[in-house]
């Protein structure tokens, strides 16, 4: 038998309260695109660290090509022949791709030559980028692009990619896959990490799965349904969301040709966005990322402020007020950053509570917060939600990824909102957390109030929307019924094509 | 080789330890500086922290001065460890405490003669808008033109201090002083001094607003919706946004409440321990509230502590000054040197050291 590139023998590690790897053994061979699975909080991440020098394991040894391998630093990993791509960029917005390449390289060469050799490795790897272009300007997956880049540069033989796909259109992910495999026929392996099952069956030649920590499973992808791939993740039954047809109600959110500056230089301006939402639908924004759904969301949770009339709440203009008399009719949000601005990192969940339930679960009187309340309806959401967590006293950045916006999403769903507003609800969640989001926001438009769902994911859009819209450059196109509509239409839409699909239809 | 790692949560128990390790560090740190100046470092120390609560010798004076000295700290720590907590960094409390006390001064002199009981609440009003109206220009320039309040709240102490000067040489110097520079004595003037309430405890009425704005500061930090939303928009700007709140109005009344407080206690001090406006008549209160405010970890409980701390070691510093002829200027250092190890320290409430050794475990 042939030695692995990179052998991988009982990693353990520890953290207080937590074994975030429980004595994990796999084999990444030469030309491999191997899978690693796992619901968040799995041990995923901790284990791709301790490969790449970020966290150091409690016991347990690697081989890299037969020789022992300990890095105490990423920089030691990369000289070893490894790179990552994180799934949170690490980019300046205002400096320019070969700068932002520079920057994160342990020895640049000078600026000009670099650019040279990206465009050489863009070439050759199908990765079209521009090395002059500023990175603020850039959609998600060019930005993904510099990341990648960055790491194709230090030639290395193993590539470690933490969630690609989240951020991408599906034509953007067909061009990352065919990079993948090119990687694959040059020799190169590829440690993939998704939530995404499709994608995982499709491209990866081995899978090992992680469950709390420990190898509940290896299995060649190709030979598994993707639900069976979710089982072994998930270790029970998973539970698929339903969503029985209805007729829709009367108009709760109503958008007006609603333009808006974006604040910030590389945002992107509102214009003329239209739209109405019924009583007991949903409607699926979709849109490649920074095609103006954070302002969107800012402008619907009043952040940002309009003409009075460019959004209304049961026919009551709200746009120029501020979010807590929108909280009062009725419209909440849910943004799509959990830490930092759906919630406080540094705070409780029960002070996490109060950001928005304030007003509505009365959990302030005369301007007097009632802790006991408060800390009330945080457990009530971590109940009802199945937050893990000891309790609402955590601070929210303790919480995984998923965790976190499985309460961000409850404490909004919990104060029976009119209007739900929610931003990728589901980026970075594990398969079962999400399908209890997406089952959530169902049961809520099942009781008759209006959601809008923003996400980049098409797939859960189409499953859980009734109607469809596209966010492109700021404008929003006509909604459209999910029910009957094509890829095609799908794609034509987020091009921005608002006539080609009523060409079709 | 030494590693940072940090905690899943802020450790609450270095969040007490810190403090009282910041104050051990910089007895050591002091006492060797103390040994440099060739004086007795034990001596000394004890001088600083022992001697004005203890010794027969100077206890009976010093001790009222504690609450005297405190008094303004912890009046104007309050003041900004709110704002602090909030992200707005006012670091001008030392000109918002100069012009309080200008328009504290400036009431009383107009009313001299006259008797009246309405006279000091009316000087108490004026230091605090004093005090406010200097805080509310980095806070409208900052609101209106993004500019630093930092930078404008502190270089506004050294236009505060000339107009000090301005006023003690001119418009408010006494007319029947012989020309020589200061006000009249407003602590003799029966209608707007501000003596000791209780005789022989140094306890004045700006002792009084101190303990009052300490229960305030508490109640809204701790109960208020208000004072979430401040240390909200200092955590996560986003999120309070988010839940509503407005930036500009907190950087308007955070700057405000602590200018205010700062004004008030300006005018506190002119008209009991200062005696008077004079050109020298600012002594640093302002600065030394901000290490005040973070040695109490901008907690009204914790600054009250603080505020006694660091009044102890201004009065046990002059013990030390005229009994071993410390400079003064090893007092401030010994001073700074305790925000400094606090600072420092502050890193283990976040983060914990890890030895490691270089090879694979």
């Amino acid at each position: 038998m042939t030695t692995p590139l990179l052998a991988i023998d009982g990693i353990t590690k520890t953290y207080p309260g937590v074994v975030a790897n429980s004595d994990v053994s796999f084999d990444i061979g030469r030309g491999e695109i191997h899978a690693l699975l796992g619901e968040n909080g799995a041990g995923k991440s901790t284990l791709v660290k301790a490969i790449y020098g970020l966290v150091r394991p409690d016991s347990g040894a690697m081989r890299w090509q037969g020789r022992p391998y300990a890095p105490a630093a990423p920089h030691e990993a990369r000289a070893a022949g490894v790179a990552m791509v994180f799934q949170h960029f690490s980019l300046f917005d205002a400096l320019d791709v070969a700068e932002n390449v520079a920057l994160g390289m342990d020895n640049p060469p000078p600026l000009r030559r670099l650019a040279a050799q990206i465009r050489t490795v863009s070439r050759d790897y199908g990765l079209p980028l521009d090395p002059g272009q500023l990175v603020g300007d850039l959609s998600a997956g060019q930005r993904q692009r510099v990341e990648i880049i960055r790491c194709l540069l230090q030639d290395p033989q193993l590539l470690i990619m933490d969630e690609p796909t989240s951020v991408l259109t599906p034509q953007e992910v067909e061009i990352l896959f065919r990079t993948l495999r090119q990687l694959r026929a040059e020799g190169r392996s590829i440690l993939y990490i998704s939530h995404k099952l499709e994608e995982i069956r499709g491209l990866c030649d081995k899978a090992t799965v992680l469950r709390l920590g420990k190898v509940v499973g290896r299995c060649d992808p190709r030979q598994k349904t993707a639900r069976e791939l979710a089982e072994m993740m998930v270790g029970t039954k998973l539970h698929q969301p339903e969503r029985p047809a209805h007729a829709p109600g009367e108009v709760l959110l109503e958008v007006k040709a609603l333009s808006l500056r974006s604040p910030s230089p590389f945002g992107t301006s509102l214009k003329e966005v239209s739209v109405a939402v019924h009583a007991g639908e949903i409607l699926g924004i979709g849109g490649v990322a920074g095609n103006g759904q954070d302002e969107l969301l800012a402008a619907l949770s009043g952040e940002l402020r309009a003409p009075p009339g460019a959004v209304s709440v049961r026919g009551e203009s709200v746009g120029h007020m501020g979010p807590n008399v929108r909280r009062a009719l009725g419209l909440l949000c849910a943004p799509e950053e959990r830490l930092g601005h759906a919630a406080a990192p540094e705070m409780s969940l029960t002070e996490n509570a109060l950001l928005t339930g304030a007003w509505r679960q009365k959990l302030v009187n005369r301007g007097f917060i009632d802790w006991t309340r408060a800390r009330g309806f945080a457990e009530a959401v971590i109940r009802r939600f199945d937050v893990r967590t000891p309790g609402p006293h955590v601070v929210a950045r303790a919480l995984s990824g998923g965790n976190l916006q499985k309460f961000v999403i409850g404490r909004e769903i919990l104060q029976r909102p009119e209007v739900l507003v929610v931003n990728q609800p589901t980026w970075g969640v594990d398969a079962a957390a999400a399908a209890a989001i997406r089952q959530a926001l169902m049961d809520l438009a099942e009781g008759g109030a209006a959601v809008v769902v923003i996400s980049q994911d098409l797939d859960e859009l189409l499953e859980i929307a009734d109607s469809f819209a596209a966010l492109n450059a700021g404008r929003l196109t006509a909604k459209r019924p999910v029910r009957g509509l094509t890829l095609d239409q799908v794609g034509l839409m987020l091009g921005g094509a608002d006539e080609a699909g009523d060409a079709a239809a | 080789m030494l590693r940072l790692e940090k905690r899943p949560q802020p450790s609450a128990a270095w969040g007490w330890a810190t403090p009282v390790l910041a104050v051990g560090l910089t007895m050591i740190a002091g006492g060797i500086l103390f040994a440099a100046l060739g004086k007795d470092p034990f001596a000394a120390i004890k001088m600083i922290f022992w001697d004005p609560l203890f010794s027969p010798q100077f206890a009976a004076f010093s001790r009222p001065q504690l609450l005297v000295k405190a008094g303004p700290l912890i009046l104007i720590a309050v003041g900004l460890a709110i704002g602090f907590r909030a992200g707005i960094w006012n670091i001008g409390a030392e000109g918002q405490y100069i012009i309080g006390a200008i328009c504290g001064a400036a009431v009383a002199l107009a009313f001299f003669p006259a008797p009246g009981w309405y006279i000091f609440p009316l000087m108490v009003i004026a230091g605090a808008f004093g005090g406010w109206a200097w805080a509310m220009i980095p806070a409208i320039l900052k609101t209106r033109f993004n500019t630093n309040e930092i930078l404008v709240s502190l270089l506004l102490v050294y236009v505060a201090e000339k107009i000090l000067a301005a006023m003690a040489t001119g418009r408010m110097r006494n007319p029947d002083g012989a020309g020589f520079p200061g006000s009249r004595n407003i602590a003799q003037y029966p209608a707007a001094s501000n003596l000791e309430i209780i005789a022989g405890t140094g306890m004045h009425w700006g002792v009084v607003a101190a303990f009052i704005a300490v229960i305030f500061a508490y109640v809204m930090l701790h109960r208020h919706m208000l004072g979430y939303h401040v240390q909200l928009a200092g955590q996560a700007p986003r999120a309070a946004r988010f839940a509503g709140v407005a930036p500009s109005r907190l950087v308007v009344l955070c700057l405000g409440f602590s200018g205010a407080l700062a004004g008030l206690a300006g005018l506190f001090e002119v008209a009991g321990p200062a005696r008077m406006i004079s050109i020298d008549f600012n002594v640093g209160y302002g600065f030394t509230a901000i290490i005040v405010a973070f040695l109490g970890r901008l907690h009204p409980v914790g600054i009250v502590l603080a505020g006694l701390l660091m009044a102890l070691t201004y009065i046990g510093g002059e013990i030390a000054q005229f009994m071993l002829g410390l400079p003064a200027a090893s007092i401030q250092v010994f001073q700074g040197m305790l925000l400094f190890f606090l600072l420092a320290l502050d890193v283990l409430s976040n983060y914990r050291v890890r030895l490691s050794r270089a090879e694979a475990a």
